[in-house]
Formats: C-alpha cells, sequence, structure tokens
C-alpha cells in the first residue's frame, strides 16, 4: 500500500465524520420529541412511542439505509446517498437516544422536581436550569459510548456510495487487490484512531461534570 | 395492496431460504464467539502481561473496527495473504472476532459483579483456582451477563445483514438481488425488514422477560 493509498483513505474521514456528526445531531434532536411521548401520561403516546422505538431498533440499519435509498428511489423519492445515510442513521439513533434520555429522566431525584416547584421557579427555568443540566451530565456517558457505536455504523453508508472510509478502502482494494490486506487493517485503524480522542474527551468531560456535583 | 401481496408470496420462499442462512451465520458466529470471549474476559486479567497486552489487542480492534471492514478485511484482505475463505467462511470469522470482543466486556463485567467472598470462600473450602472458576464464579457470572447476552445475540442477527457485502446469499441480499431483477425494491425491502423485525421484535420482549425474571432471584 503507498502513500498515495493511505491519503485517499484518509480522504474518506471526511465524510464518515458529516454522516455520523449529521445523524447523531439528527438523532439527539428527534430523540427528544419520542422521549418526551414515551414518558408522557397518554396511552396513545406512549403506544407509538414504543413501536417507533422497538421498530426502528429492530430492523438492521443497512435495510434501513437500503429502503430509503433503493426502496423510496424505485419511482417514490431520488434522495442522494449522503442524505439517505444521515436520515436513516438519524432516526436508528433518535430511538435510541429516546431510551438513553428516558434512563437519565428517572435518574433524576423527584425531590428535584419538588424544590423546584417550592422555590416558585417558572416551568421553562424548571426545566432548562435545573434539569437539562443534570440530564446532560447523565446522558453524557451513554451518549458518547453510543456516538462512537455510530461513527463504526456509519461504514455501511459505504453500501450506497457515500465516499467514506470504508467506501475508499473497496475502491483501492478493487483496483490494487494484491494489498487489500494493508487496506482494510488501515481502514480499520482509522476507525479506531477516531473513536480514541472522542472516548477520551468524553471521559474527561464526565470526570470533569462529576466533580461538580456532590457524591 | 393485493398486488404487494402476491408478489410477496412469490418471493418469501427465496427470502426465507435467505434468512435461514442469516441465522446460520450468526448461529455460528455466537456459538464461536461466546466462548472466545469467555476465555477473553478470563485472560484479560492474566498475571502475565504479554498475555494481557494480547487479549485486550484483540478485544479492542474487534470491537473498534466496524464490523463491516472486520469482514471485508476476511472476505477481500486475507486472500491476498494467501488465505482464501469462503463468504460464509469469512463472515462466520468476522462476526465470531466481533462476538468474541463485545461478548468479553459483557462477561468481564458478569464475573466483576460476583461478590469477592465467593472468590474468598472458595479458596478457603481448597478448591483450585480452576475449580473455583469453573463451579462458583464462571457459573454466577454468565448468569448476570445473560441477559446482555441475549441482547447482543439480537444484535448479531442484525450484524448478519451486513455480509451482503461480501456477496453471502442471507436475507438481504436475496432481497437486493430480488429488487434488481423485478425493480419492485421498496416491497421487497420492506418484507425483508418485516422478517427481520419478525425475529427480533418477539426476542426483544424475550430477553426483557428473562431479565426481569433474572433479576428476582438476585437480591
Amino acid at each position: 500500500m503507498t502513500l498515495d493509498g493511505v491519503l485517499l483513505i484518509a480522504g474518506g474521514i471526511y465524510w464518515t465524520l458529516v454522516v455520523t456528526v449529521c445523524a447523531f445531531l439528527l438523532g439527539a434532536a428527534l430523540g427528544v420529541p419520542i422521549c418526551a411521548m414515551r414518558v408522557s401520561r397518554s396511552r396513545v403516546l406512549n403506544a407509538v412511542s414504543v413501536s417507533l422505538i422497538v421498530l426502528l431498533r429492530s430492523v438492521p440499519p443497512i435495510v434501513w439505509i437500503f429502503l430509503l435509498y433503493f426502496g423510496l428511489g424505485s419511482g417514490f423519492l431520488t434522495i442522494n446517498p449522503v442524505p439517505a445515510a444521515i436520515i436513516a442513521l438519524g432516526v436508528i439513533t433518535a430511538a435510541n437516544m429516546a431510551e438513553i434520555y428516558r434512563g437519565a429522566l428517572s435518574s433524576i431525584h423527584p425531590g428535584q422536581w419538588d424544590a423546584s416547584h417550592a422555590l416558585g421557579l417558572p416551568v421553562w427555568s424548571e426545566f432548562f436550569d435545573v434539569m437539562v443540566p443534570q440530564l446532560f451530565r447523565v446522558t453524557l456517558p451513554s451518549a458518547t459510548t453510543y456516538l462512537i457505536g455510530l461513527l463504526k455504523d456509519s461504514a455501511i453508508a459505504s453500501t450506497i456510495g457515500v465516499a467514506e472510509i470504508a467506501y475508499l478502502a473497496n475502491f483501492l482494494s478493487n483496483k490494487q487487490f494484491h494489498a487489500s490486506l494493508q487496506i482494510f487493517a488501515f481502514a480499520g485503524a482509522l476507525y479506531i484512531l477516531i473513536s480514541l480522542p472522542l472516548a477520551a474527551v468524553a471521559r474527561d468531560a464526565d470526570a470533569r461534570l462529576r466533580s461538580k456535583v456532590a457524591q | 395492496m393485493s398486488q404487494t401481496l402476491s408478489f410477496w408470496a412469490e418471493y418469501l420462499p427465496k427470502l426465507l431460504s435467505g434468512l435461514v442462512i442469516s441465522l446460520e451465520v450468526t448461529g455460528a458466529a455466537l456459538a464461536i464467539g461466546i466462548p472466545l470471549g469467555l476465555v477473553a474476559a478470563l485472560l484479560v486479567q492474566s498475571k502475565s502481561r504479554s498475555v494481557r497486552w494480547t487479549t485486550l489487542a484483540i478485544v479492542e480492534i474487534g470491537r473498534g473496527a466496524p464490523a463491516l471492514i472486520l469482514l471485508q478485511f476476511a472476505y477481500f484482505g486475507l486472500p491476498s495473504s494467501g488465505l482464501q475463505l469462503s463468504s460464509m467462511g469469512s463472515a462466520i470469522a468476522a462476526l465470531s472476532w466481533t462476538t468474541c470482543a463485545y461478548t468479553s466486556e459483557i462477561i468481564r463485567a458478569g464475573l466483576q459483579a460476583v461478590p469477592r467472598g465467593q472468590n474468598e470462600a472458595a479458596m478457603t473450602l481448597g478448591l483450585s483456582r480452576l475449580d473455583a472458576l469453573r463451579f462458583v464464579i464462571v457459573p454466577q457470572g454468565m448468569r448476570v451477563a445473560a441477559p446482555a447476552l441475549l441482547g447482543f445475540a439480537i444484535l448479531m442477527l442484525q450484524a448478519s445483514a451486513l455480509c451482503f457485502s461480501i456477496a453471502l446469499p442471507e436475507l438481504l441480499s436475496r432481497a437486493n438481488l430480488i429488487g434488481t431483477t423485478t425493480f419492485r425494491y421498496m416491497e421487497i425491502l420492506m418484507l425483508a425488514a418485516l422478517l427481520y423485525a419478525a425475529i427480533c421484535i418477539p426476542a426483544t420482549i424475550l430477553v426483557a422477560v428473562i431479565e426481569r425474571r433474572l433479576g428476582q432471584h438476585t437480591a
């Protein structure tokens, strides 16, 4: 494997990160209403969100991507590969983030709500000044773990032609078949290299946020 | 609607035979990967530094690299070093590696959940280290790990769909092939998705039930 090959595959980092980050942001945002429905008192909303979460998690991500790209693309609605990958992975992320948020909500002591009521805080303040900072801290470790998993799942986008790391590795291995072993080993190492700083930043942030609260 | 149903009825047998292959790959990967995961979970606690680091490297690569890359590494990469595997062989090898890596962490957590006193008691009773592991620590640890392992098994079935990329004729490959010949991608992919869901949804519910049951017995 030549230096050119290394640079070619490393160029895929851009699309890998675009797909991962956009899908995560989409999922983190969509996860909020799904979680709200999940914890609401309405039976109907509850059932809707539970079935949504279960359905999204029970079909493999690659099948969702194919449904969006080839399924919708076959005469219904043409989507480009990048948005198709982001939407598919983002919606799956939403289901998982909703569950992460729900876990975080249940970890907050009910006394916090009571105390905010007793202090007469307005509802928005109760939520944004009291709950969100705590939710953020509790959510952070599982959200980062999910983000790193998503980074690896983003490799699936190569199957519909997004020019990210796995796609370029395939492209190169087709041309230089004798070097396939090094090519895929390098591609795999790249994913690990990207996830290391992510994990380190998250650990650091978690430790700093933790040190601010009494245990 | 009736058109879709008759289309589905026509191609369902083909998809089902693909599903059998998906289940075979998943079953084989779990049957090989979970015992290896147990071994790895024990070896990372080894006193020898070289054993510990080697195991850690195997586990971290298996968890850190995407399963898709591992599959392609085994199928496209290994032949260039002289080791030619069939698509089935590469699928089982790569997914076993992933399984070993992930389950070793699950099992390690399970083993650590066994109270230290259990090991001390076993030592006091004069059990050898191996017997203590075999009869005291591992059975209890595996019980704690069981729900997470079952949950992982469901994820593995989903990961088997990635074998599409190495030309294994499993469920998704068949659906895709039917899609290219009939141009009815939407319908056939929906049927494939329904088949995955038909297995994963009941399995998820079952895992939740088992988790609750097992939880009752441990205080």
